[in-house]
């Protein structure tokens, strides 16, 4: 069991995030598209049942932020894991099989390594359009390479200790290596990158919100009400602080999440 | 009767410190042109300074190096350039013992995990009893096939490491300084068990050490090499009493004790 608290912090708080997504209807206290233009605006508290305010158009903040958990979950999910599977696999077999792998793996890293990020996900999600699963992709396909490039350090570093060796000197065949004996070795370094990731996913999918490439408008996402709340900052701040807190702690969860089972693996490998 | 016989082996690596923009890298000749045989039940010490090539001859007469240039047979069948499928049924007749069981144990298995694939691979019964068998032949209780390698002491690892060796019952075993990790009293422990292994199962041993007093007590025969090559061999005995080259007179007054009395260990 881990004493961490940062591991039960942030993984608590991720967990609470997600039961509030897949009961977002029941939790929410309003419908989050509900417009009531006698209430635009309203501060937190100022209307009866409108806890965090409303927005200008008269739509309950909480109920939003409720709301725009499932896509920043999701996304977090959804593209966090993929990445991970298509950069571990890439890292690893370039780290075990070197050669050609290897050199063809890397190039392609140095290459991707060399766009910036946040415009290549814009270019993606314009040229795909809009949309949740366009979202993922983007980040899918500029991701891999942070699995990509730090499973093969540490599979290449693993190869080359001795179990890897005595393995094939009891007649175990590469693949079944790489597999039963390397793999469990950098699986620890995986589970911390990707809890980082989904931090990191959260961000990119509220950058697309923002910019208006994300989701349809109809959707509340934690992006959107940014986008929404920067053009009323000076008369309605809370539209703008609240999303932005929970996109703030939710990121700040993921990555607590990651120090801590970096902590709580790494002593392991070491002794 | 010849069980491993190594003849005129060279063995080549890149050569790490020279990247060449295009093209292979340079080589680097770390065996040169070295022979070497073992009878069954025979045990040859491998000494020499680090770096001198022992450890790599080990591994090649393992074929866990693919030798360069000469030719290698065990038992009668050439496998200078045997495919892993082709090695595969002869992995179980030929085991290594790792210098560090530290790193040669997978941090992430139970040592009954680690000996029940062994066991598994090479189509041994690999139940509980068997591995609780193997364990008690090295002085283990049953209880360690539960833990984990960083739980044990380094001579509970490297009881281990030969335990995992001897499991498949092998006819040549190359031990790669086995016991420099080790404190005396745990060396002799190794010592022992090893031979006690050997005489039982009647294993041709290659014994990599720099420690001669070891390679002494222990050792038929002894081969004294440097810089990739074999400066002199001979039985043990001749070698000690009458060293031929500067190099290995300039070894065996390395010897910490001023006496050594061979069968020190027994007593």
């Amino acid at each position: 069991m881990p004493r961490d608290p940062r591991i039960w912090l942030g993984g608590g708080f991720i967990l609470f995030l997600a039961l509030a997504a897949i009961f977002a209807p029941l939790l929410a206290p309003f419908d989050p598209l509900e417009q009531d233009l006698m209430a635009a605006t309203a501060a937190p508290g100022a209307e009866p049942g409108h806890w965090l305010g409303t927005d200008s158009l008269g739509r309950d903040l909480l109920s939003r932020l409720i709301h725009g958990t499932r896509i920043a979950l999701t996304v977090a999910f959804v593209a966090a894991t993929l990445a991970c599977l298509l950069g571990t696999t890439l890292g690893l077999l370039a780290g075990y099989y070197r050669g050609w792998v290897d050199a063809g793996v890397s190039r392609l890293i140095d290459i991707w390594m060399a766009f910036p990020p946040v415009l290549l996900s814009i270019l993606l999600v314009a040229v795909l359009g809009a949309g949740l699963t366009s979202v993922i992709a983007a980040i899918v396909v500029i991701d891999w390479t942070r699995f990509a490039r730090v499973v093969r350090a540490e599979t290449l570093q693993q190869a080359r200790l001795e179990y890897a060796e005595a393995a094939s000197a009891l007649g175990m065949g590469r693949g079944a290596i790489l597999w039963r004996e390397v793999l469990p070795n950098v699986l620890p370094v995986v589970l911390v990158l990707l809890s980082l990731e989904m931090g990191i996913a959260v961000i990119v999918e509220a950058i697309l919100s923002f910019v208006g490439l994300s989701v349809s408008t109809d959707t509340p996402t934690w992006g959107g009400m940014i986008a929404e709340g920067r053009q009323i900052i000076y008369q309605a701040w809370w539209v703008l602080v609240f999303p932005l807190g929970a996109l703030f702690l939710t990121v700040l969860a993921f990555n607590q999440l990651g120090d801590g089972l970096r902590q709580w693996l790494d002593p392991i490998l070491k002794r | 009767m010849t069980l491993i016989e190594a003849r005129n082996i060279s063995l080549d690596v890149p050569d790490m410190s020279h990247q060449a923009l295009i093209g292979q890298r340079r080589k680097l000749r770390i065996l040169k042109n070295v022979s070497l045989s073992l009878k069954k039940g025979e045990t040859v010490g491998l000494v020499g300074e680090s770096g001198s090539g022992k450890t790599s001859l080990g591994r090649c007469l393992l074929r866990l190096h693919e030798p360069s240039e000469g030719t290698l047979a065990f038992d009668g069948q050439d496998i200078t350039h045997a495919s892993p499928a082709q090695l595969k049924p002869l992995r179980r007749r030929m085991q290594m013992i790792f210098q560090d069981p530290q790193s040669s144990l997978n941090p992430r298995h139970t040592i009954g995990s680690i000996l029940a694939t062994a066991l598994k691979l090479n189509e041994l019964d690999a139940g509980e009893t068997s591995i609780a068998a193997i364990l008690g032949r090295v002085g283990l209780p049953a209880s360690a096939s539960r833990r984990y390698p960083h739980q044990l002491s380094g001579g509970q690892r490297q009881r281990v490491g030969s335990a995992l060796a001897v499991a498949l019952k092998p006819e040549f075993v190359v031990a790669d300084e086995i016991v420099s990790g080790l404190d005396v009293s745990t060396q002799a422990q190794v010592l022992d068990l090893l031979k006690g292994l050997r005489d039982e199962m009647g294993l041709a041993l290659a014994f990599i050490s720099h420690d001669l007093s070891v390679v002494r007590s222990l050792c038929e025969r002894v081969v004294i090499m440097k810089n990739g090559e074999i400066v002199e061999e001979g039985l043990t005995a001749d070698v000690f009493a009458n060293p031929k080259t500067g190099f290995t007179r300039t070894l065996i007054a390395s010897i910490p004790l001023p006496e050594v009395r061979p069968g020190w260990l027994d007593q």
